[in-house]
Parts: C-alpha cells; sequence; structure tokens
C-alpha cells in the first residue's frame, strides 16, 4: 500500500506541467473578441506537475482503496458482483466514445440498435410492456417512476391522490423521491417476520394514495411474501404499485415484477448488470412499466422501423404524454453499453444463474455465520440474495457494536457489509456476497467473523479501536463536520 | 458458467451446509404460481466474449466516422491517454460510495482535490462530488436556491430563453413535480444575449433566483456582471450556468458583479470525458460557503484520525437521503464517481495554462470556421455578441435540409435551431482544439457544394 500523503497541489512546481498535453498558447491576438471586463484576472488555482507526477500520484491513491478488483465486498444492497473486463472494452471502443449524443441517427444505427435490444432483454427480464433507458441511477429511475404514477393520476384527473405509502424499511432514496415528485410520505411498518404489516397497509390505503414504493426482496433480505394482497390492496384503493429493483439480483429468472402486479419498476444496472460503481457511480436506473403507464415513459428510447430496419430515436415529438428528458442527452449510455455486453454473454441461462447462485451464496453464507456464533435478524426465513446479522446482544454485552465489527474485517483484507441499514434491525449488517464469489472466498469471510466474534469476547478493546492496518486509523467525523475542511489552500 | 466460480462439488457442499436439496429449494417463500412467467424464452442464448466483442465492434463501426462540429453541451477535446489508464483501474473502477473511509482513502482523496479543483476554476467556496450531469444539475440548483433564498417566498425561478433548450426541458422535468415554474426571459434577437433590458419586467417581483449561462446556447458571452447585480439588487440568488474550459479564460462565476453568483453548475464532461453517445458525464456544482448545508450529493471533508494523521471522509451526510430520508436534499445517491476521477486527472494534467491554451484554440478555432463560413456568399453571423467556442450562423437555405446533405458527405455541421427557436434557416456551429485548419476546409468546401 502507497504511503502518498501529499496532495496534488503540494506537488505543484510553478513552470512544471505535462507539456505534451496541451496544445501551444494562441496570442493575445486571437482573443481580442473577448471583452477585456470578461477575461479572467488570475489564472484558475490547478496543479503545475508533469506527466509523471500526476500518474504516480493517482495511480498511488489508487491503491488505498478498497475494490471488488481486490476484496470480498459483501456491501448488501449493492450487489457488488464482478465486474467484466470485457463490457468496459466493448463500450470504449472507438466507434461508441467518439460519437456525438446529437449525431443524426444516420450516424448512430449501432448504438441504437444495442440500445433497442437492451430495452427488449430487460423488458424480458422484467415482465414489464415498456422500457426507457434514460434514468442515471436508481435514484432516478425512482424518480421516473413515481413521476410516472403522477403523470398518470393527473392525465385522469385524480387529484386527491396526494400520498406514497413506503415500508419503513426501505432505501432513503424512496421517500426522497416521493418528496421530489410533490408527494408526502407515509411510513408502513414491518413485521417481526420481515414482511409488510398487512393490515397496518389496509389502515393505511385509500383515495388519498398515490401509490406504494417496495422493494422486493425487501431491504430485509426476505421475499415479500404477500406481495399479491399486497397489490391487490394497493390496486384496490387506486394506488399503483412501485418495485425498486435494487434487489433484482435475488430474483432474475425466478419471478417477474410484472407477474407479481408492479405498474412501475426501476433497475440499478450497476448492480445486477455488474456495471461498475466506480467509486461512487456511474450506474444507470432504466425503468419498466405496464401497459397503463406506457405513454408516460421518459425519453428518449430507441425505436425500431420494422420495415426499414432501420433504428430512429423516440423523443417527446412523437411520444408528448411523456414525462420528459431527465438528462440533457441520452442517460449515461456507456453504462448501457456495458450492460448490454453482460446481457449479451450471459443471455437466457446465464440471467437464470443470477438469481440461483446469488442466493445459494447467501443462504451457506446466512448459515454458516449462524453455526460461527452470528444472529440472523429474521432466523425463521430463507435468504434472498442477501440477509442481516443483528449485533445487538454483543453491543449489549460486550459493547462491540455492528461498526465495531465492520471496522476490524478491514484488517482481515474484506470490505465490510452495509451497516445500520435497515434502520429498523438495530446494529445490523446487511450482508450481499454475490454469485461470482467463490465459496473459498466466502470461507474466507467466514473464518474472518469468527475470528472476530473471539476477539470480541476476548479483547473487545483491540476490536474498537480497529483498523490497525489501513492507510489511516478511525477518523474523527465529529470534527469534518465542526470545523469544515472541503477545500485545500497553500 | 460466465462469471460464476462454483464446481458441482462446491454446490452440494453449500447446499449441504444449509440443509437442502436443491437450489430450487431455496426459493419456496415465492408463490409458486408466481414463477411460471419466467422461461425468458425470448431471450438469446449466451455467447463467449470473442463473439459479444465482435457484434459490438460491428456496430461500433457502423457508426460512421464522421467529421464533427456538433456542439450543443458536448464537446472534442483531446483526452491525455493517461486519464481513463487510471480511471479504469480496478481498484477506482470497482470500489463504491466511500462508506469505509479507513479503506477508501484513495477515492476519498481524490474527491478531496476534485472539490479544490472545481472551487478554484468557479470562483466559489466549495464543491460537491457530484451530481448526474449539467441539465439535471441545473434542476437540483433550483431547488437548492429554493431552499436558500430565506427572502424569498416564491417557487419561481427566472430562466433565460438563451439557455441550452434541453437543459430547461429537463431542469422543467424535474422540478414542475414540485410546483416549481420556470419563467423565461427573452433574448436580444439582435446580439443574441441576454440584456439587463430585458429583465426590467420582473423588478421587484418575488423570484427566488435568476439563472445566468455564460456563455448562453447561443456561444455569445453574456454581460454578467450587470445581470448578476440586477439579480441581487432584487433579492434573488444567482444561478451560474458555465462551461468549464471557458473558466480557465473568463471571469469565474465567484467574481461576477459586485458579490460574485450564489450556485454554479455545470457539464463536467469537456474536462477528460469522452463524448460517448451523452454520458456517462458528471455534473459540477459549487456554492458559496454559507449555502453548503443546502447543498445535494456528496461532500468530502479533511480530518485527522485517532492518530492526529490526515484522513478524509464523506461530511455533512445529515443532508443526504440515507440519514434524512424524505427531508433529504435530494434523492441523489448513486452519481458518476468515475466522470469525476478521470476529470480530477485531467485537471492535473492539463494545468492552469494548458487549460487556458486549450480555451483559447476552442475559441481561436470557432472564429476562423465562422470567417471562413461567412465568407460563402449568403451566410452570415446571427448575432452580434462576442462568442466563446459556438456561433450561430444563417444559411441561405433550409438548415435542416443543408444539414443533412452535410452527413451525407459525413460532416456534421452543427445543430439545427429551427425545432427550439423556430430559426428555420439558422445552425450552431462549434469547433474545438482537435480540429485542424484541413477540417475546417472540408467543412468550408462541403458547405459551399451543397449550397450551390
Ligand atoms: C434498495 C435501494 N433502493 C434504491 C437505491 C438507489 O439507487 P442509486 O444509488 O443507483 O441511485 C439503492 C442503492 O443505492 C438501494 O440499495
Amino acid at each position: 500500500m502507497s504511503n502518498e500523503t501529499k496532495l496534488i497541489f503540494q506537488h505543484s512546481r510553478p513552470g512544471r506541467g505535462a507539456n505534451a498535453q496541451a496544445p501551444k498558447p494562441v496570442s493575445e491576438d486571437q482573443l481580442s473578441a473577448i471583452p477585456a471586463s470578461l477575461r479572467r484576472k488570475q489564472k484558475p488555482g490547478l496543479p503545475e506537475v508533469s506527466e509523471l507526477d500526476v500518474v504516480r500520484h493517482y495511480t498511488n491513491l489508487s491503491s488505498k482503496n478498497f475494490a471488488i478488483d481486490k476484496q470480498f465486498y459483501p456491501l448488501g444492497s449493492c450487489t457488488m458482483k464482478y465486474n467484466p473486463r470485457g463490457a468496459n472494452r466493448a463500450a470504449m471502443l472507438p466507434g461508441f466514445l467518439a460519437r456525438h449524443p446529437l449525431a443524426p441517427a444516420s450516424h448512430s444505427q449501432g448504438y441504437l440498435a444495442c440500445l433497442y435490444d437492451l430495452q427488449n432483454f430487460l423488458k424480458e427480464v422484467t415482465g414489464m410492456k415498456g422500457v426507457s433507458l434514460a434514468p442515471m441511477a436508481g435514484a432516478q429511475g425512482e424518480f421516473a417512476g413515481v413521476a410516472m404514477i403522477r403523470a398518470y393520476h393527473d392525465a385522469r384527473n385524480d387529484d386527491g391522490r396526494t400520498e406514497i405509502l413506503i415500508p419503513e424499511a426501505a432505501h432513503g432514496t424512496n421517500p426522497a423521491t416521493a418528496v421530489m415528485c410533490g408527494y408526502k410520505v407515509r411510513e408502513v411498518p414491518v413485521g417481526k417476520d420481515g414482511d409488510v404489516d398487512l393490515e397496518a397497509l389496509k389502515q393505511a390505503c385509500g383515495p388519498q394514495t398515490a401509490g406504494l414504493m417496495m422493494t422486493n426482496p425487501s431491504t430485509c433480505g426476505v421475499f415479500e411474501r404477500q406481495i399479491e394482497a399486497i397489490a391487490k390492496t394497493v390496486h384496490d384503493a387506486g394506488g399503483l404499485l412501485y418495485y425498486d429493483g435494487a434487489n433484482l439480483n435475488a430474483i432474475l429468472g425466478k419471478v417477474r415484477p410484472g407477474d407479481m402486479g408492479f405498474d412501475v419498476i426501476h433497475m440499478n444496472l450497476h448492480k445486477t448488470f455488474a456495471t461498475p460503481h466506480g467509486g461512487g457511480g456511474p450506474g444507470a436506473g432504466p425503468v419498466g412499466v405496464s401497459q397503463r403507464l406506457l405513454p408516460y415513459l421518459p425519453t428518449p428510447m430507441a425505436g425500431l422501423d420494422e420495415d426499414s430496419g432501420e433504428y430512429s430515436w423516440i423523443d417527446t415529438d412523437t411520444l408528448p404524454t411523456s414525462i420528459g428528458h431527465l438528462s440533457a442527452f441520452m442517460g449515461n449510455a456507456g453504462v448501457l453499453l456495458r450492460a448490454y455486453f453482460y446481457a449479451m454473454v450471459l443471455g437466457r441461462e446465464g440471467m437464470i444463474r443470477v438469481g440461483e447462485y446469488s442466493t445459494l451464496a447467501a443462504n451457506y453464507l446466512l448459515k454458516r455465520l449462524q453455526q460461527v456464533g452470528y444472529t440472523a435478524a429474521y432466523p425463521e426465513r430463507r435468504a434472498s440474495h442477501e440477509f442481516i446479522l443483528t449485533l445487538a446482544k454483543e453491543a449489549k454485552e460486550l459493547n462491540v457494536t455492528a461498526m465495531d465489527v465492520a471496522k476490524r474485517l478491514l484488517d482481515y483484507n474484506q470490505h465490510a457489509p452495509t451497516t445500520y441499514f435497515p434502520l429498523l434491525v438495530p446494529e445490523c449488517l446487511l450482508i450481499e456476497p454475490t454469485e461470482t464469489e467463490s465459496k473459498e472466498a466466502m470461507d474466507d469471510f467466514i473464518a474472518a467473523m469468527e475470528a472476530i466474534l473471539h476477539e470480541a469476547k476476548t479483547d473487545p478493546d483491540m476490536v474498537k479501536e480497529a483498523p490497525f492496518t489501513q492507510p489511516v486509523r478511525r477518523l474523527d467525523d465529529v470534527k469534518a463536520a465542526r470545523e469544515l475542511d472541503l477545500t485545500w489552500s497553500e | 458458467m460466465p462469471y460464476i466460480p462454483h464446481t458441482p462439488d462446491d454446490v452440494s457442499a453449500m447446499l449441504d451446509a444449509i440443509g437442502a436439496e436443491r437450489i430450487e429449494d431455496l426459493f419456496d417463500e415465492i408463490p409458486a404460481h408466481l414463477k411460471a412467467g419466467s422461461s425468458l424464452d425470448a431471450l438469446p442464448e449466451g455467447r463467449g466474449e470473442m463473439e459479444v466483442t465482435r457484434l459490438m465492434a460491428e456496430r461500433a463501426e457502423q457508426d460512421r466516422y464522421a467529421l464533427s462540429f456538433l456542439g450543443g453541451g458536448a464537446y472534442q477535446h483531446h483526452i491525455p491517454a493517461a486519464v481513463w489508464e487510471i480511471a479504469t483501474r480496478g481498484e477506482f473502477y470497482t470500489a463504491y460510495t466511500p462508506y469505509q473511509a479507513e479503506a477508501s482513502q484513495g477515492t476519498l482523496q481524490v474527491i478531496y482535490e476534485y472539490q479544490t479543483l472545481i472551487a478554484r476554476l468557479t470562483g466559489m467556496d466549495v464543491a460537491n462530488a457530484s451530481v448526474y450531469d449539467g441539465a439535471s444539475g441545473l434542476a437540483e440548483a433550483v431547488l437548492m436556491a429554493l431552499r436558500a433564498n430565506r427572502k424569498s417566498k416564491s417557487n419561481r425561478v427566472l430562466v433565460p430563453e438563451a439557455l441550452n433548450p434541453r437543459y430547461r426541458s429537463a431542469c422543467d422535468a424535474i422540478v414542475r413535480n414540485q410546483d416549481v415554474a420556470l419563467d423565461t426571459v427573452p433574448f436580444c434577437g439582435q446580439a443574441g444575449q441576454t440584456l439587463a433590458d430585458s429583465l426590467s419586467q420582473y423588478e421587484g417581483q418575488d423570484y427566488a433566483a435568476l439563472v445566468i449561462s455564460q456563455p448562453n446556447y447561443f456561444g455569445s458571452l453574456e454581460d454578467v456582471d450587470a445581470l448578476t447585480d440586477w439579480a441581487h439588487a432584487n433579492s434573488m440568488l444567482v444561478i451560474a450556468v458555465v462551461n468549464p474550459t471557458s473558466l480557465a479564460l473568463l471571469t469565474p462565476p465567484g467574481e461576477w458583479g459586485s458579490e460574485g453568483a450564489d450556485i454554479v453548475v455545470g457539464e463536467g464532461q469537456p474536462l477528460g470525458i469522452p463524448l460517448s453517445s451523452g454520458g456517462p458525464y458528471f455534473g459540477f456544482m459549487a456554492c458559496k460557503q454559507k449555502h453548503v448545508r443546502q447543498m445535494p450529493g456528496r461532500i468530502i471533508g479533511r480530518t485527522v484520525d485517532l492518530e492526529g494523521k490526515q484522513g478524509f471522509t464523506l461530511t455533512l451526510q445529515a443532508r443526504e437521503q440515507h440519514i434524512r430520508r424524505s427531508k433529504a436534499t435530494s434523492n441523489i445517491c448513486t452519481n458518476q464517481g468515475l466522470a469525476m476521477t478521470a476529470a480530477t486527472i485531467y485537471m492535473s494534467l492539463i494545468g492552469p495554462d494548458g487549460l487556458a491554451s486549450v480555451a483559447g484554440h476552442c475559441h481561436a478555432n470557432t472564429q476562423k470556421l465562422a470567417d471562413k463560413l461567412t465568407a460563402i456568399d449568403g451566410v452570415e453571423r446571427a448575432f452580434t455578441a462576442p462568442t466563446f467556442h459556438e456561433v450561430v450562423l444563417f444559411l441561405p437555405q433550409d438548415a435542416d435540409t443543408v444539414l443533412a446533405k452535410l452527413a451525407e458527405k459525413d460532416i456534421l455541421g452543427g445543430l439545427s435551431l429551427a425545432k427550439d427557436y423556430g430559426m428555420q434557416n439558422a445552425i450552431l456551429v462549434n469547433a474545438t482544439e482537435v480540429h485542424t485548419e484541413g477540417d475546417l476546409d472540408l467543412f468550408v468546401a462541403a458547405m459551399k457544394e451543397v449550397l450551390a
């Protein structure tokens, strides 16, 4: 691991530069058309460094990261599966990289063909009637989905529907999205077995209900068994059913959101379709809809003229009821191409295997972790592609929290699971191994967890101080927030 | 099994441990009749990396090479080889949001450097990392301005007609759900600019913010000082929409007028991101310190660890959806991290003088192209305002027809303003540092032929 501690600015020396990169300066003469009053008075403070300085600095920084390519990364709800290198190479083919987003369809047939095929692939996999690839991440897919629900009610002049129902275990993007779409949020409680409290849902549903946002398998890591009764309850009240596809990996090839009665869904291609997470993004959050929401899909979409065999864009001029554009151009095109590659390599059989083997891995890991002494949050339930451990007992008896175990895992060269989500399970670790991890990788993780539990019992103070092997020890988050230092100055 | 490592022995060992006979048993909580639809018969059979790569390579080649002068919010620039060689290292490419700070110091330090670079380029105090793109970033800025402007009670924002129409439509699609109205400030048909005069009709009215685009969609440079001061005099915040390349030459928004812009957004694509059909790009967003708690998205702070050593961590998370849920500043979660990483490397490589010379060549090449094209009979500059690296030209014929004929010659000769502005004969043309004199001459010769 590198010990690079300087900032790029600290490598800067006046007059140095990566001189192979920039063209020769233009003369002041050539800039004379720009009024002096609009000209910048001082150079922007970018660093003055050589090409090698830059390459070495960022290469060294990269080595301070955990990543799927280096470690087991069981971050629940994020589906950190292997990101095929072939997908990256295909998306970075010069023909794709050079294409301007507004190039005419005549110069975009190959690209449009990929998008068109991907739309159809996703339709089939999810059982929906139409798909738009436009949203740029899961949260934007949610936005598109709820905006379509709103457009649907508006078109019917059904304007007393002011509320979106959301199970309390839901991801934070769900309530935040509902508010961005102009709705009030009403939370629905979740029962001890991880399923939605159906009676409470029935109470909450009414003429003010615009829809329900659900994740299934839920963020509790279990399949919602009453899904049909839930769908009926919401539909009977005149609301629509939204499917948060963050956990689609678990059910690929097993059961489709369309067949469960969902009206609108989003998918996270950066989870289920193996596109990279890039240290925080980019993602892609395509939306799928049932028949009644087809008119509202976000644009642009890829269309095919069956007679001429030509692909074209479907835009707001041909679909004026659309909720419109969510970005300047066509969303995260390069992510879509990577997902397309993945879909084509896996094909039908591969899709079915994703659901099967991710579920197998999670159930194996859960069972083994229970055997070494951990407590499952929902011990009576099958795991989906992920599951929750609760460390409430350890926190109470040993004063070792979920956070402490997460930090100590880093010392065992294992990325930590998701911690403290969902909020309703105390001291929780949400663990998702994915189908691409070998049994040996999982066994190493199990061994680390077992060792940590032993440490927690014999030397809790040490565990509370972990990690010891990383570039930094635990950080002072309070200081970070109190004494804001968000930019560097000399 | 592509990307799945398990041998038959592994599978039986795992099933044994679970106490299940078949994998199918693990799905016994799903109602059986719901599973019927999933035979997925319409999907193709899987293929190997070689076949899929071949298919995609054929398709990539089908998108014929063309000499392009398209801009409109996405621009061709030289991208140093090192940018993507490093950004696609697995350590950056396959990590996620740096929730575990100790094991993510690489990404976290990159972001801190990025925040610093964007703040310096825009002349603002702080920046986030990041929003999806320039257009959706504008929507976030509008919503942020409504929260931040405590003097205003309105849900209205003034937006220039000369703003990129794609920004306007995406912004509207996002904010209209919260009953936010975007009112249009017309541009001067002669200058191609938004004049302070056209604002007088809004004087004394309650608007939360004025959006100023520098340059505007026509490439024209606005009198940003006058517009900024007018907005502040009328208790509005100023949202600047800027091109990052141009900032090497132009007054940064932090210095506009007497107080500077309040929020700055823009499309980060020109900073080392390939055109790639429109994404992934990234939206950058910066603001004055006093508004930082209203900003959406990830923000990284510098702090110390247990031993007093410098370290970086996510901060001000109480603004974000995973903490605040329905009260969050935005629903954004996954952002454009990798593109932001690439941009950080780009800005470091290109340096302050390099960026100024890129911007200078963009400007000079566009001027030269406009001069050459307007030497053709009947081709004229549409507006009188000075421009940065795009310019609107009037053609003696219908723009869509001319552009289609040029495209047949594999020249993408600009964007038509017919649909967005009803200017049937007008095209928006861009040149950057990548265009050679020969490229410009090819375009001019083709234009002559088409118009003849
Ligand atoms: C359950 C759930 N819903 C929604 C999201 C939001 O997706 P994104 O981060 O792509 O915006 C996530 C992931 O982060 C999630 O885990």
